[in-house]
Formats: structure tokens, sequence, C-alpha cells
């Protein structure tokens, strides 16, 4: 059991989410899209150069950034 | 008349539907307590006329995403007889949230589940009687793509209807706001009506993912789609382009030029050169628009749109723009039009604004005529490629140049989170649909305007009647020998000024009102060109020409996307200001270098 962040994880890491400390809308967003505390999301992929990240919640692949990714602690199993 | 809302998440084909359902009779309306426009349509449902309004995708009520609040906002001030909700079936056990929150507002509601198709290919079995049950609302499956489940699910919305409105609650806010009942009751209704397998199966959509976002293979991939998107619109749409310019200038001369020789030259001028030639614009642009919707619905409706953004994100965020804006950027190397209405894919409207600010400075292919003719003029043979290749350069430049510059101003308040749809088939109803949609859209909102501004731009060259049209002696004249102290420090003779003020009309009329302040056509023209000017002075016309504004039609298409006179005139401005600074230092640096 590893404490990070989802930015850090490593592509096909699969990890539960802790606690999400984002602000008001991307909060919403992000519930909105199935990131709630105790839910396992896979990380599928990383894009080049930097560029964002395609994460799996349930049945639904995500892309978001590294820093907006940075504000949802995981736990990797 | 009923009124019936269309409601759903983002991606769940309800654009689709809507279009199935209001058979392309499509209209764009203004709504009380909302400033967007939204797409409506009156259909004939059981005896009575029912009217039918799209509401953008939202993820949820509460949101604080424009859209998100202007869903509420419409909800708040237009309370419909009916909410139609769309939920995506392979997405169940997340959006049935947004149909629970609809729900506390004591709406009148109806549920449709869409791309059960979809669904069953991924293990998902859904009973929807047993979950109608539980809601306490009419469930329907669908697939929107096909039509299946539909006229079972209109019958519904047909019945639904014959109840009376439940009045909906003022304290709207405070209702929205109840998440725990809501998420209690998704666990309950989900636990009990639908099963998920633990993983998703290895489907298509991972396969082909593994090929486009490729950490190497995929940007490649991407440029090779965007080439042949372009090479797809601009080949095919030039022939159709030169047709429906042969078909006008037919009509003109067996038709319409007999017709009205009768009339004075003056009038006849005004008719012909002014308000035709005005009509001619117009079409000129239909075949581009329709091609690059069409082409546009493909990349769109399959789900690459958003492979896209993943691919140029880390390029695009730092210019406060987003991977979908790219891809904009670079059709208006076409035309700048469609690349422009394109933008609407954009939700956020600080980002839209700010990429619209930035694609009137892509090279279209109008522009391409200019250069290229100026270049042959004035340029050895071998130099002419690396002229042709710098104007590219300055376009990049400027449009990167201006994102950086006002993206503080756009500051785009929507944080980066998208989902990543399966791919999917588009359906040619759907992509055609789209292309004539599109087309009506242009038509309706920048006909007049694009006639005025040929006409007005008639009248600057031809009053006096006097005078030999486009000289000195007419209107323009008389602008640009008032506009010659601002346009000597950038080496832009008093003709090249007039020329200019055409190309305000369209780029690809510049050459031809060369032909005209000369006298002189083809060679002759060119011969007069490289004799009067040196090479500073036409690069320095270029860049001026490249900079200042796209064309009347790409102004046209900005005031009507952006509904907003401010911020078109600001576009206008900065893009004059910033072609007039470039101008003035390459030319007086070039000239204070010796050239």
């Amino acid at each position: 059991m590893l404490m990070s962040t989802l930015a850090s994880l490593q592509t096909g890491d699969i990890a539960t989410i802790v606690s999400i400390h984002a602000e008001e809308a991307l909060h919403q967003r992000l519930l909105a899209l199935g990131f709630r505390c105790e839910r396992q999301v896979e990380l599928i992929r990383k894009a080049s150069f930097n560029g964002p990240l395609q994460v799996r919640v349930g049945t639904t692949d995500i892309l978001l950034r590294r820093n907006e990714a940075a504000k949802i602690k995981v736990c990797k199993q | 008349m009923k009124r019936v809302a269309l409601l759903g998440m983002p991606n769940t084909g309800k654009s689709t539907l809507f279009n199935r359902m209001t058979g392309g009779a499509a209209r764009v309306g203004n709504w009380p307590g909302i400033t967007v426009e939204l797409l409506y349509g009156k259909i004939l449902l059981g005896s009575d006329m029912v009217e039918i309004i799209d509401l953008p995708g939202i993820y949820d009520l509460h949101g604080f995403s424009d859209d998100e609040q202007v869903v509420r906002h419409f909800l708040h001030d237009n309370v419909p007889d009916l909410a139609l909700v769309i939920l995506n079936a392979t997405q169940i056990e997340r959006q049935i949230s947004l149909l629970l929150q609809l729900k506390q507002l004591n709406m009148n509601l109806v549920l449709l589940l869409n791309m059960s198709d979809e669904a069953k290919k991924y293990g998902i079995t859904i009973d929807s009687k047993k979950m109608s049950e539980l809601l306490d609302i009419p469930v329907f499956k669908i697939s929107g793509k096909y039509g299946t489940g539909y006229p079972e699910a209109l019958q519904a919305v047909t019945r639904a209807l014959r109840y009376p409105t439940p009045g909906m609650a003022d304290n709207l806010r405070s209702q929205l706001e109840q998440d725990q009942h809501i998420e209690a009751e998704m666990a309950r209704v989900l636990k009990q009506a639908v099963q998920i397998p633990a993983r998703l199966p290895d489907n298509l959509t991972e396969k082909l993912d593994r090929i486009m976002l490729h950490p190497w293979l995929g940007l490649p991939i991407f440029f090779g789609i965007m080439y042949l998107l372009f090479q797809g619109i601009f080949l095919f749409s030039q022939p159709l382009q030169t047709g429906i310019a042969e078909i006008l200038s037919w009509l003109r001369e067996t038709a319409l030029a007999p017709l009205l020789s009768s009339l004075p030259s003056a009038l006849q001028g005004l008719l012909l050169d002014g308000i035709y030639n005005g009509i001619a614009t117009v079409a000129a642009f239909v075949p581009v628009i329709v091609l690059f919707f069409l082409l546009m619905a493909i990349v769109e409706d399959s789900g690459y749109l958003s492979r896209a953004a993943f691919l140029m994100d880390a390029l695009m965020a730092k210019m406060g723009l987003d991977g979908r804006g790219f891809v904009m950027l670079l059709m208006g190397f076409g035309c700048n039009v469609p690349a422009l209405m394109g933008t609407r894919v954009m939700r956020s409207r600080a980002m839209r604004l700010l990429t619209m600010l930035v694609i009137p400075f892509s090279l279209c292919s109008a522009r391409l005529q200019v250069f290229v003719f100026i270049t042959a003029a004035l340029f050895s043979a071998s130099a002419a490629p690396v002229v042709l290749f710098s104007l590219y350069l300055f376009s990049f430049a400027s449009a990167i140049f201006t994102a950086l510059l006002f993206k503080g101003q756009f500051k785009n308040s929507e944080p980066f989170v998208l989902e990543l749809p399966p791919y999917r088939f588009p359906t040619a109803k759907q992509m055609i649909l789209r292309g004539w949609l599109e087309v009506r859209h242009f038509l309706q909102r920048a006909t007049t305007f694009i006639i005025s501004g040929v006409v007005l731009v008639w009248l600057l060259t031809h009053i006096p009647f006097s005078a030999a049209p486009a000289s000195a002696g007419t209107l323009s004249g008389i602008v640009g020998t008032l506009l010659h102290p601002f346009f000597a420090p950038v080496g832009i003779n008093e003709q090249l000024t007039i020329a200019l003020i055409f190309g305000f009309v369209a780029k690809e009329i510049v050459i031809g009102s060369l032909a005209v302040i000369y006298g002189l056509t083809g060679s002759a023209l060119s011969g007069a060109l490289a004799h009067q000017l040196d090479w500073v002075q036409a690069y320095s016309f270029m860049l001026f020409t490249l900079i200042y504004t796209p064309c009347l039609s790409a102004i046209a298409t900005l005031k009507s996307e952006s509904k907003s006179t401010g911020f078109t005139v600001f576009s206008l401005v900065w893009s004059l200001a910033l072609a007039w600074l470039v101008s003035f230092a390459f030319y007086q640096s070039a000239r204070a270098l010796g050239y």
C-alpha cells in the first residue's frame, strides 16, 4: 500500500482514490465523471511531452492534465 | 404550445436524437434568462404541435461550467412541460445521477437509455422495466443511431404530456444541493437493476487507441489525418467553387446583364457589381462549409477530436488553448470561415473567443493566391518558395504571439477534464444534416453583412461616377490619400492602399482590383508591379495583407459566432494594429540595413 497522487502513477497502475483536493469547479466536474473516494482508477496512458493523462474510472475513460491529477490522492495496490 | 426539453450528459447522442426527432427542421432561437442560442424544432405529437429544445449536454445540474448554468437558467425561466432525459447506457452507473437530480425538481420526466446496443457488447444488462418501477418514470432503451425503440418512446412522451405540468420550485438552487440523497438513491437503483462486469473486456477502441495514441506514432498519425482532411476539404471544394462561379457569371452575362441594360450605367453597376457580386461572394463559401462540416462530423462523431486534444494538449496548454483549438487553427489554413464556426465544439466561452482571435491569422487559400501572384512578379523562381514559406512562418508566429499575449484576458475557467468516448462510426445522415445545418446557419447570419460590405466597397470605388473606377478621383482614392501618412512608413503606396480596401471584402479580388487600378492584366500587371515596387515594399504589402484582416465573410462569421460586436471590433483593431507594427518593423529595418 503506497500513498501517492494520480499524477505520479505509472502507465498500467491501478489505485484507489483516497481524497480529492480540488477547487469547487474542478471538484464538481470530477465528481460528475465518477471520481469518488474509494473508487478504483487505472492509468491507461500518458501523452508525450508532459501532456495529459488518460485515466479509467468505472466504464469511463477520462483525459485530465497532470497538475489536475496531482490534486487527487490515491493509494496504490 | 407544450414544451419538451432534451437533457443529458455530453456524448450521449443527444443531438443525433434531436435531429432524428425534428427531421432536420431545427432552428436557432433565443430564450429568456440565457444569452446563448439553442436549437429548437416543432413536431406533431399525437394531435398537438410540441416544441422541442436541445439543451447543452451537462454533467451535473450543480455545476458551474457555462453550459450547466445555461441549463439551470433555462429550466428556471422556461419551465418545460416535460424533460426528455437521454443517458448513455454504457455509462449508466454514473450518468443516472443527472436523472435523479432532475427528478428531485418534481419535473415531468421520460428517460431514454441510448446506445443500448453498445451496452450489450460490454456485457451490461439493464432491466428497464425494473428501473422504471424503481424510478417511477417511463424508461425506454433506444438506439439514436439506428432509430430502434424510438416510436415507443415518442408515444410515451405524447402520453406524459397529457398530464398537467407540475409546478417547479422557486428554490431551485437549494433543492439541487441534496447530494447525499442522490448518492443513496443511485446506489439503490444500480444495485437492483444494473450489472456491470468488474473489468471491461478489451475492445476495438482499446486496440485502436494503442496505435492512434501511441507515444511516438500518435503525432505523425494526427498530422497525417489532418493533411488528408485538409486535402479532402479543399481539393473537392475548389472545382465546386469554380463551378458555382461559372454558373453565376453565365447567369449574369446571359440573363441579368441584357435585362438590366436599359437602366442607367451607375445603377447597373450597383446591381451587378455590388449586390450580385455580394451574392456570388456568399455562394463561394457554400461548398467549403458543407465539405468542412461533412468531414468534421466524421472527426468529431468518431471520437477522434478528443484524441487530438490528448495528443496536442501539451503544446496548446502553454498558449491558453486546447488541442481542439489546434485542429481549427490548422483548418483555418484552408479557409477561416468554417474554422471559426467549428470552434463551437469548445464549451468554454473564454477559450473559444481566444481561439477565434487566433484563427484569422491562418494564411488561408485566398491569401495564398495573392502571395503567389506578387511573389512571381517580384522574386526569382528560386527565391519564391522561401518567400512563401516565410509568410507561413509569420502566420504561425502572429497566431502564437496573439494567444500568448491575450491568454490572460481570455482566461479559461473550465478545468481540462474531458471524456474520451469509444470510437464510433458516424452515420451518413448525421454528416449530411450537419453540413446542411451549418450552411443554413452561415447563410442566415452572414449574407446581409457580406452583401452590404461588397456594396459599400463598390460605392467607395465608384463614387463620383464621373471618375474612373478605383482611380484617385473616387472616394477610395481620397481615402487612400488620407491614409497615405499612415501607410507611407510601411512602404505601401496609394494604389496598393486601394487594393487593401478591396481586400477587406475578399482576398480573391485583390489581384483583380489591382488590374482595375492599374488598368492592366496578367503579365502586363506583373511587369508594372515589378517596375513600380521593390521587393521590400512588396514583402511589406504581403505581410500587411496576411495579418490585417481575413475578409468580410470571416468578420461576419466572427460576429455571428461570438455574438459580440465588441469582440469583433477588438479582433479587427488588434489585427490591423499587429499588421501595421509587423510591416513597419520589417520595412524600416530592411531600409535601415540598406535594402
